[in-house]
């Protein structure tokens, strides 16, 4: 049984993972930042005495900046994980061996993808500890966050998607990281962008009825989603402004899943390129 | 069995491969010879499945490498002439990685490794981390892990580029006891005399195109088309230049003074050679000995690629 979900790939990469410096302080980049903004954010609440009180609300405050600290985090490591999966095989002369052997491009891919995936969501795990102190103040119900690393991991596997997908159609790694990066600019930013300008639009024609485009823009984009889940109160005001109540997570899931579907048949297919029969 | 069949690969304008044709038995050692972008790489490149012909077909063991490459890849050990190793990988991890990557029951890789590692003389570098290897022992460990499906054909390209004179003479003792194990072998290299008593055929490509193909002596009769002969006299040297003088069959007369000896080209039959012989034996001349100087491989190709890169 084990034998036959064995994917030597992801084993490999793991193992290569683990043993290099860069993950370790990549791993410790990462602590470190959300331990200094912890800290901050303690300090300067109590106003560096040390004492007074902390209440639930504030406690909230933090657990809100804290997932938004962490998604920016993980949008920003994700690319430097996945952007040199195929071409950085490609870049040391071990990809065309790897093609050799009776392995598929699925496996392979999916190898890849997972491994990448597999220390994000250790590094996720690793940021819980930190992230427990805000149960210790309350304010914050267990599901928001059960619901937050939800969404850090289909956010983690689409963006992964995309830079693997990247990774396969282009031969160097550098060019295949700017395009993820490209992705996460497009998917966080301009989408906000595109959101605010349709919704601006759609108040100067004062055209009657749902506003889709500013719907569709805010539910793709991670951030927008993000503040839904940590507020409803935010679900309830987009509804409002784009007249559309399919809550944002539902199309946020679908887009996202398609982004991962379409991302890997690419990569799937295009990893054997050069050759007819390319599964 | 190996058959390739009107093998065709074109780069927009440019033919890398002219309608090939080979065929191989089972057990063969087929050596490549070609300057470099002859061709050699893009047919190994297209047997090992990484590439597809423009047209034509190859079949390794009735398997078609366009139809069925996943059976052809169970079927090949592929060695390219560049390659790269993951730095932070121990031997025997690295060799357990490609025998997982065929599919490998982890228990038979584990029986597996030692002997692979034994057959390439690694055995006392299991434990450590493949980018501490020499040039030569990375070589050694990628045929060990080319062969670690027990694959019927080899395709090794280059298998000794860049290896000093220790190495190659290692890598030429492994590519022999791999002969005798049965194993059809495809080897290209740029020190093919080197490998010639080993080689069962050659395969000589030039632009694309293959031009000469069959043994290794069947190959230089073919391609030498004259005949490299010395001659050993006792005295008479001048006189024994002029009878040579004048044969119209002999060209390229060259005189070695202090050796007493004469080396010339002869494009004569066999039938041809003897009669010139007896009438220098009647004509008296002091001929005590005649023998035909071997032009090596390299010699063999340097002639036929003439006007190509050279390698």
């Amino acid at each position: 049984m084990m034998e036959r979900v064995y994917n030597p790939v992801f084993v490999k990469e793991l193992k290569l993972r683990f043993r290099s410096f860069k993950s370790f302080s990549g791993l410790m980049f990462y602590l470190a930042v959300l331990c200094v903004f912890i800290v901050g954010f303690l300090l300067v609440t109590t106003e560096f005495t040390g004492r007074g009180f902390f209440k639930p609300d504030i406690s909230f405050i933090m657990f809100a900046v804290l997932s938004i600290v962490q998604m920016a985090l993980v949008l920003f490591i994700t690319p430097s994980l996945t952007a040199g999966a195929i071409s950085s095989e490609r870049e040391r002369q071990t990809l065309p061996i790897l093609l050799t052997t009776t392995q598929s491009s699925t496996q392979i891919i999916i190898g890849k993808l997972l491994s990448s995936v597999a220390f994000l969501v250790l590094m996720l795990i690793a940021g819980l500890p930190l992230y427990s102190l805000v149960f210790l103040f309350g304010g914050v119900a267990p599901s928001q966050v059960v619901s937050i690393f939800l969404f850090y991991l289909v956010t983690v596997l689409a963006i992964g998607s995309i830079g693997v997908m990247f990774s396969t159609i282009t031969k160097r790694t550098i060019v295949a990281m700017i395009a993820t990066y490209g992705s996460i600019i497009f998917l966080g930013g301009i989408t906000a962008f595109f959101f605010f300008l349709t919704i601006a639009f759609h108040g100067m024609t004062a055209a009657v009825g749902n506003s889709w485009m500013s719907y569709f823009w805010a539910a793709i984009n991670p951030g927008a989603l993000m503040l839904t889940l940590i507020s409803p109160e935010m679900g309830e005001g987009l509804t409002e402004v784009s007249g559309v109540s399919l809550p944002v997570w539902v199309t946020y899931l679908i887009v996202y899943s398609l982004i991962i579907v379409f991302s890997l048949t690419i990569a799937i297919r295009k990893l054997r390129a050069n050759m007819k029969n390319n599964r | 069995m190996i058959e390739i069949r009107d093998l065709t690969k074109k780069y927009g304008s440019f033919t890398a491969l002219d309608h090939l044709n080979l065929t191989l038995t089972e057990g063969t050692v087929f050596g490549f010879v070609g300057a470099n972008g002859a061709g050699k790489s893009t047919t190994f490149s297209i047997l090992a499945t990484l590439l597809s012909p423009t047209t034509g077909d190859a079949f390794i063991n009735g398997k078609s490498i366009i139809k069925e490459p996943t059976e052809v890849r169970k079927q090949i050990g592929y060695m390219p002439d560049f390659f790269g190793v993951y730095d932070q990988l121990k031997v025997d991890e690295y060799l357990d990685f490609y025998g997982a990557s065929y599919g490998i029951p982890s228990a038979e890789r584990k029986l597996l490794i030692p002997q692979l590692l034994e057959l390439v003389n690694l055995t006392t570098k299991r434990y450590e981390y493949v980018d501490l290897l020499s040039r030569g022992m990375k070589q050694r460990l990628c045929l060990a892990r080319a062969l670690i499906h027990d694959p019927n054909v080899l395709i090794l390209d280059e298998p000794a580029s860049g290896l000093d004179p220790r190495a190659r003479v290692e890598m030429r003792d492994i590519l022999r006891h791999l002969k005798t194990m049965g194993k059809t072998i495809l080897i290209s290299s740029h020190i093919l005399p080197e490998l010639a008593e080993m080689c069962d055929e050659i395969g000589v490509i030039d632009n694309g195109k293959l031009i000469a193909h069959g043994n290794v002596a069947a190959i230089q009769a073919q391609l030498q088309g004259e005949k490299r002969i010395a001659i050993k006299v006792t005295e008479k040297l001048v006189e024994v230049r002029a009878f040579l003088e004048e044969d119209p069959l002999i060209s390229a007369i060259d005189v070695v003074e202090n050796r007493l000896e004469i080396v010339f080209n002869y494009r004569g039959t066999d039938a041809e050679q003897v009669a010139l012989l007896k009438k220098a034996v009647m004509a008296d001349l002091p001929i005590y000995a005649v023998s035909e100087e071997e032009k090596d491989l390299e010699d063999v190709f340097m002639a036929i690629t003439k006007g190509a890169d050279s390698p």
